[in-house]
């Protein structure tokens, strides 16, 4: 009888042990994955870790899910303040520090981004008085649009005074309300691009695509081209998809990742500045220009 | 009865098919108007410009006094872009017109290398002087002909509608007036030789456009597959097309192009013939869902890059777009950044594979018997040289190429002004703020784009 009094009570026992630690392990178990947070990571890592920045204080810009400068700076003034090694990176330790110090209600947050709200995640402030809903109109451009009383209280270890300038996100959901960009190019110039490569080039092979990419930012960097993305595009006469129409199809994700392709620093054409399609092409004078490879259909020269 | 009929309606389709038509016309009238406006408006803007632009030089050569004549460079070099600017709205593509459109990028490189020097501390020197001279002669030449071209276009009413028709119809010989004022234009530019621009103009590209730093024996088309083949991770049974560059690369490589027809892998890259680098290899797939971290890709990036041989370098920047992660990496030489030598390396993030590479802007300015001075200032004296309100975070020495196209040691800067982040370079030796990059925040996702 007594062992079987003793083979209950200690898992009850044991449980009874566990159960607090384990009502503080939910509350961890919806942090962060695993994974170290480096910068230029997107995902809902980056917005746990912006949200609980924002809590503490030290991030007061757009909760956008965009691992960016602002954040990075906001983290390495987290790991100053709480004596961490500073190194910008999120780690095992400095999740661990950030979800102790920090609440994290996800659902608000998750809530509002799909949404498309304006809002903020200050520690200390209502919720209901952080968010705004989207105005009908669309979104304002300038940064200056303020979000209704969401100034939060200074927190003892707050470095920066809390002025939050966000922009009114304007997302559909579950997706990124912000995205990384090559630097010197903006998400527009991205479709102008792949615009135009799929016009060009949509049944070539993906290193073709690349190509085309490749050839309109040579001309942008060269002396006798227009020195724009647009400018080169639209040159009259310059390339046939423009000419007939082609560019305004729809393009594909595949000619988009071609472009980001060719703007960080991929140049399958060796330089070249003009191509051609020897099948179709009708002026002679571009037969005597050098050519240096054949890429798929198109011939590459200088 | 029925035949007044049929005859009443198709007199009511007659009539209306012809006025149909008429206002068809008069439409594609309007439209080929509004084009030829356009392009009328370019053709004159760049004479105009041009004449200005001669008129220009030409008073900046009559100047002393050091104070009018940067503004007066600055006013060339404006007037240079515009005039740029407008030579790309001609339908001039299929002619060749580069010569000229090189030449005004070379005036507005020369006036602005001029115009933002410390014309009190360093004058324009002799030489500069005679190219300044030079340059208002040839621009005179290039306005005079552009002058001949807009008489005629005016006086017989020319029209570049023509000249567009007569560009894509490939038949260039048909007798075309303003397709031979502008050939004749290029013409003229073509005689002009470089060497004009006096020595102390650096050439336009200071870039090693041959890869001339590079050293090693030329290896052969077999080494080639077997080197693209390592950096890609084919094996041995892949199919492989092997071909050499044309004649119009500035510098000798092959073209690999693998394919495994088991798995369809497919991967291409480009190899310097000597040595034996690659250039840049695509190894292109559909990517799946992210299950590295951005964090576990660098590591891969960077195992990749010293497994290949490649020493020193250390990440600058890395990048998450959807499920790839781009890592840039710049050589680190006792604690210099060197960041003319960058290399790209693009990562899959759901197996972690390399799947794009990129070290031209290396290999180009790879140099391994470079010889970096001392700073003269220290760290604090290039410190009081930035703005005041710029909030330092990070700082350490960097090269970098600056407006000259000269490879200049700095203290590199790292901070903030309100809430956005700067990259300030202070030359080392003189104290130039050599480059204020403004770095860039992540750009909202409009709802209307992909």
């Amino acid at each position: 009888m007594k062992k079987k009094i003793v083979k209950f009570t200690v898992p009850i026992l044991i449980s009874l042990c566990i159960m607090p630690f384990t009502f503080l392990e939910t509350n961890k178990a919806f942090a962060f994955s695993n994974q170290v947070i480096q910068q230029g990571a997107v995902g809902d890592d980056v917005i746990e870790l912006q949200s609980r920045l924002q809590y503490l204080g030290f991030y007061n810009k757009k909760i956008d899910g965009v691992f960016g400068w602002s954040t990075y700076w906001a983290l390495r003034n987290f790991q100053y303040e709480f004596g961490l090694p500073i190194d910008g990176l999120a780690g095992t330790d400095t999740k661990a520090k950030l979800v102790k110090a920090s609440k994290y209600n996800k659902q608000f947050v998750k809530e509002q981004i799909n949404k498309g709200n304006k809002f903020t995640h200050y520690g200390g402030v209502d919720q209901k008085k952080q968010s705004a809903p989207q105005p009908k109109a669309p979104a304002a451009k300038e940064p200056a649009a303020k979000a209704p009383a969401a100034k939060a209280p200074a927190k003892p270890a707050n470095p920066k005074p809390a002025a939050p300038n966000q922009e009114a996100p304007k997302a559909t959901p579950n997706k990124p309300t912000a995205a990384n960009t090559p630097g010197g190019f903006s998400s527009n110039d991205i479709q102008l691009m792949a615009n135009a490569v799929y016009g060009e080039a949509r049944g070539e092979p993906y290193t073709g695509q690349v190509a085309v990419a490749a050839v309109i930012l040579n001309r942008v960097n060269s002396a006798s081209f227009p020195n724009t993305v647009s400018g080169v595009i639209f040159e009259p006469g310059a390339f046939t998809a423009v000419a007939d129409g082609q560019i305004w199809l729809t393009p594909n994700e595949q000619a988009k990742k071609a472009v980001l392709d060719a703007m960080n620093g991929i140049d399958p054409t060796g330089e070249a500045l003009y191509y051609f399609n020897p099948a179709t092409a009708t002026s002679k004078w571009i037969w005597s220009r050098p050519q240096i490879k054949r890429i798929g259909k198109h011939i590459f020269c200088e | 009865m029925i035949r007044g009929i049929i005859i009443g309606v198709l007199a009511v389709g007659v009539a209306g098919t012809a006025y149909w038509g008429y206002q068809e016309h008069r439409e594609k009238n309007a439209i080929l108007l509004n084009a030829e406006n356009n392009y009328q408006r370019a053709f004159h803007d760049l004479t105009y410009e041009m004449d200005l632009l001669n008129d220009k030089i030409g008073t900046t050569l009559a100047m002393n006094s050091r104070h009018s004549l940067s503004p007066s460079l600055v006013e060339v070099w404006r007037l240079t872009s515009e005039a740029h600017s407008d030579v790309g709205q001609l339908p001039l593509t299929l002619l060749p017109f580069n010569k000229t459109e090189e030449f005004l990028a070379q005036i507005g490189k020369f006036s602005y290398q001029t115009a933002v020097r410390d014309l009190e501390k360093e004058p324009l020197s002799d030489e500069e002087y005679e190219t300044l001279k030079v340059l208002y002669k040839q621009s005179g030449d290039i306005q005079s002909e552009l002058r001949k071209v807009q008489h005629m276009v005016l006086e017989n009413n020319l029209r570049w509608m023509d000249v567009e028709l007569a560009l894509a119809s490939g038949k260039e010989q048909t007798d075309n007036t303003i397709i031979d004022g502008f050939k004749t234009v290029e013409k003229t530019v073509s005689g002009y030789d470089e060497s004009d621009f006096g020595p102390s103009f650096t050439n336009m590209q200071m870039k090693d456009e041959n890869f001339k730093k590079i050293k090693g024996k030329t290896i052969s088309k077999k080494e080639a597959t077997s080197i693209a083949k390592k950096y890609m991770k084919f094996d041995g049974t892949a199919e492989v097309k092997v071909t050499e560059s044309g004649k119009g690369s500035d510098y000798g490589f092959y073209s690999v192009s693998i394919r495994n027809k088991d798995t369809g892998q497919e991967g291409s890259m480009d190899i310097t013939k000597k040595a034996g680098f690659p250039i840049w290899f695509i190894n292109y797939r559909e990517v799946n869902e992210q299950k590295n971290s951005l964090n576990d890709a660098n590591l891969k990036a960077a195992a990749f890059l010293k497994e290949n041989g490649y020493k020193n370098l250390e990440l600058f920047e890395s990048t998450q777009y959807d499920n790839t992660g781009v890592f840039n990496f710049v050589t680190n030489e006792n604690n210099i950044r060197i960041y003319p030598e960058a290399i790209k390396v693009e990562v899959a993030l759901d197996n972690g594979n390399i799947i794009g590479f990129s070290a031209e802007e290396y290999l180009k300015s790879l140099n391994e018997t470079r010889e970096i001075e001392k700073p003269v200032l220290t760290s604090e004296q290039a410190r009081a040289k930035v703005n005041p309100n710029f909030k330092v975070m990070e700082e350490r020495q960097a090269i970098i190429v600056n407006d000259l196209n000269k490879e200049v040691l700095c203290y590199e800067f790292l901070g903030t002004i309100e809430n956005d982040t700067y990259r300030i370079f202070i030359n080392a030796v003189d104290g130039t703020e050599e480059e204020v990059e403004k770095l860039k925040n992540a750009e909202e996702v409009y709802n209307e784009v992909i």
